[in-house]
């Protein structure tokens, strides 16, 4: 109890030296106050910003795109998941694909997304939804191969119908790797989104920083960038409170494959 | 290789090669003194094979680990040799229980026997000699190539003794080694440690809770308390020097020695003098 | 040898029931947007010759080696102070999780402002982006080294360099891997849309070049291009981890068997 306090002391120390940090690089000129506003006017811009109602709209669109990406991608990578590993000749089947199509880099989606839908909020799902699907289904993959074969004898032994198993056996087991593939595709569909927002032109925070970029609007500009800072932080939190949550029966087995 | 029985040779027999004297250990953390390890003296003469043996929980690991230089005592001391021991000391070498977290799984057993010596200022062949002579005498000179975990519990605690036997130490230190292995396994390794001790006359310190390992083992018993950990009594083991686990584990004297570290052990559990 | 040819062919058959699909349906495409896959194919060689892959892949890929280089050896540097100090990690951890969330790409309006648009920008939007994620993955893996082992270490004198060498580093290689993996995704992502945003070449740019151009068949091999890039890399990384990580799939295989 007292190491945590003493902890968070510390963290606390942290962040004021970096915020000073911050001030004092731009103040003593070791930086260029153009490229590197003091932190005064940094907050002073964002309380602006608090203050422009289309920044809040903005802020919705990012967070539209965000949610709608990940949601469409979790529940498709969870259904694409159990569908393919439950019948083994689809997972050998599409094992080959699969490896070939993850690691494309959804920005080379862009290109097409402007051509399809403009800057449109399915130009942005387009991206997002690419980009998470994969973590989620590589994830669901994983924690269905990871299910004890005891288990899954047993179950067949007391004549568990292929539903009662997915529900009893493999969901439970699998659960773990679906959490960790839902935090990791939060992640991303943030950065694919703001990255949608920011090339593409889609209404956003992204938008909004590649305006205040080009109109040299520099404190404005960074922020921009505090707020998706903040907006990442808070999805990594959140992702990781809710997976806490889920998972407090299994703590232990809380499973985590490296792709 | 031929080993001389080297350290009798150097320190002359009896002369003590550990000396342990008022040891002390205090946990303090969260308003809470806990006391483990309490006024705690021992010797271990050069060549000597001690077994420390004491009820569950009683701060053996403690006790090893300040003994080792991994713990600093909060009072007390520890001399090797006659030089107080500050952090760990050159001429020890300590063999965990946790085998399968004491070798190093990304090395090859060859490797992690030789990893210690590229410490010393030794010559690349006669690293290379100490390696194969170490896990030739443990039996296991075919698997310097392995990983450590491709072999079995009982094997890679082998690998663990030969990364000590290679080091070359003055004393060494058992922490309930054969705690983790099936019983088998864990008779062949006390014969092959009994074996190595007569063998080679290194010092060995060995903790365990297993009363029968002890008295099996050891030259002498030091029975430890409940903690706070002090040595309840000493227990001569006058076993002839040749053991095999049939006959000595069935001779009259052998289950003597054994009723009396049970009765010691028994009543430190209990708490009475 | 049948098991082989069995294996082979659940490999490559649902990649080519794919390939055969795509150029059947689209062969009498006459939508702009979806050209035939035969006119993409053929446009490909005249489209990427020796030329264009020294002028504009070259770069590109140079550009995201280097970044990811630095990114790499910092990200492991500073990860090994951070993780071997529980205080220094006290107060560095809070500032961390907050430019670890930010998301990568808005990052390049803002290195740019410092670094211009040439190929040091692109190189150091690349390299502030991929650190985060191995330098955040190296201090959880260096904290997390067994304390056995570095008991083990530390009575048999294994101090210093060769601690660092032989037992830390090697003991948060898994993490470390983890890292780098996510980086790697992160740098392809950066390194095309920092083209994008600004460049005279680099893959990137050729591919916008192509979308504002309407040559759709030309963009649409630059889509391939960039998955073939995206493809080659991980298989390349994947290769190079087997390797370096032989020791933790196999011990991870042993205790699965065991347990």
């Amino acid at each position: 109890m007292k190491g945590r306090r003493a902890g968070a002391a510390l963290g606390a120390a942290g962040i004021v030296g970096f915020l000073a940090l911050c001030e004092a690089v731009s103040r003593f000129g070791v930086v260029s106050g153009d490229y590197f506003p003091p932190l005064t006017r940094v907050s002073g811009a964002l309380v602006t910003e608090f203050g422009d109602e289309a920044f809040w709209t903005a802020l919705g669109d990012t967070l539209t795109g965000w949610a709608l990406g990940l949601a469409i991608a979790v529940t498709a990578g969870i259904l694409a998941g159990v569908v393919i590993s439950m019948v083994p000749f689809l997972r050998e089947a599409t094992a080959s694909t699969i490896e070939f199509l993850r690691p494309i880099p959804s920005v080379a989606l862009i290109p097409l997304a402007v051509l399809l839908y403009g800057s449109e909020l399915r130009s942005v799902l387009l991206l997002v939804v690419y980009a998470s699907f994969w973590q989620v289904l590589i994830q669901v993959l994983y924690g269905v191969q990871d299910v004890d074969p005891v288990a899954e004898d047993t179950a067949r032994s007391y004549g568990l119908g292929a539903w009662a198993r997915v529900r009893h056996v493999l969901w439970p087991t699998a659960l773990p790797y679906v959490m960790t593939g839902v935090r990791l595709a939060a992640a991303v569909a943030l950065i694919l989104a703001v990255t949608a927002e920011l090339v593409i032109g889609a209404p956003g925070l992204g938008q909004r920083i590649a305006v205040a970029q080009t109109s040299q609007a520099v404190p404005e500009m960074y922020a921009l960038v505090v707020v998706t800072g903040a907006l990442g932080l808070l999805i990594n939190v959140g992702a990781r409170a809710v997976e806490r949550r889920t998972l407090a029966w299994h703590q232990s087995v809380r499973g985590e494959v490296m792709v | 290789m031929k080993y001389e029985k080297k350290l009798g040779k150097t320190l002359g027999m009896g002369q003590s090669m550990l000396d342990v004297r008022g040891l002390r250990k205090v946990y303090e953390g969260s308003g809470r003194r806990v006391e483990a390890v309490g006024n705690l003296t021992f010797t271990v003469d050069a060549g000597e094979l001690v077994c420390l043996v004491g009820p569950s929980g009683c701060g053996k690991t403690t006790l090893l680990k300040c003994v080792a230089g991994l713990l600093t005592p909060t009072s007390g001391e520890v001399l090797l040799e006659g030089r107080p021991v500050s952090g760990p000391p050159p001429g020890m070498a300590v063999v965990f229980q946790e085998y399968g977290r004491s070798l190093f799984p990304w090395m090859r057993v060859g490797a992690n026997v030789e990893l210690p010596l590229r410490q010393k200022p030794l010559t690349k062949a006669r690293r290379r000699a100490l390696v194969a002579d170490a896990l030739a005498s443990v039996g296991l000179a075919d698997a310097t190539g392995a990983y450590p975990w491709q072999l079995s519990g009982g094997m890679q605690q082998r690998v663990a003794i030969a990364r000590a036997l290679a080091y070359e130490p003055d004393v060494l230190l058992m922490d309930e080694p054969f705690a983790a292995v099936d019983a088998q396994t864990r008779a062949d390794l006390e014969d092959l440690v009994r074996g190595l001790w007569r063998e080679r006359g290194i010092t060995i310190l060995f903790v365990t809770h297993d009363i029968d390992e002890a008295v099996y083992l050891g030259e002498r018993v030091l029975v430890l308390s409940a903690s706070p950990t002090v040595v309840r009594e000493q227990v001569k083991v006058d076993l002839p020097e040749a053991r095999d686990q049939l006959r000595t584990r069935v001779a009259p004297r052998f289950a003597e020695l054994r009723t009396r570290v049970y009765e010691q052990i028994q009543a430190a559990k209990r708490g009475t003098a | 040898m049948k098991r082989l040819a069995l294996r082979l062919f659940f490999v490559v058959a649902l990649p080519a029931l794919l390939v055969a699909a795509w150029w059947l349906t689209s062969d009498d495409s006459t939508d702009v947007y979806w050209p035939p896959l035969r006119t993409i194919l053929t446009t490909f060689p005249d489209v990427w010759t020796g030329e264009r892959l020294r002028a504009d892949v070259l770069p590109s890929v140079l550009r995201l080696l280097a970044g990811y280089a630095a990114a790499a050896v910092g990200g492991v540097a500073l990860g090994t102070v951070i993780g071997s100090y529980r205080r220094v990690r006290a107060v560095c951890e809070p500032v961390l999780e907050f430019l670890r969330a930010v998301p990568p790409p808005v990052l390049v309006p803002v290195v740019m402002l410092f670094a211009g648009i040439g190929d040091s920008m692109k190189i150091a939007v690349i390299a502030s982006g991929c650190v985060w994620p191995v330098l955040l993955n190296t201090v959880e893996g260096v904290r997390a080294v067994d304390p056995v082992m570095s008991q083990t270490a530390r009575s048999y004198g294994i101090t210093g360099m060769a601690r660092l060498r032989d037992v830390v580093l090697r003991s948060a290689s898994p993490q470390i891997f983890a890292g780098l993996r996510q980086a790697l995704s992160i740098g392809i992502i950066l390194m095309v849309i920092s083209e994008m945003f600004a460049a005279s070449n680099g893959i990137g740019f050729t591919i916008v070049q192509f979308q504002r151009g309407f040559a759709i068949p030309d963009m649409w091999t630059g889509i391939l291009v960039l998955g073939l890039l995206g493809f080659l890399l991980s298989l390349v990384f994947h290769l190079v981890e087997r390797r370096v990580l032989a020791w933790y799939h196999g011990l991870r295989a042993a205790s699965r068997r065991s347990s």
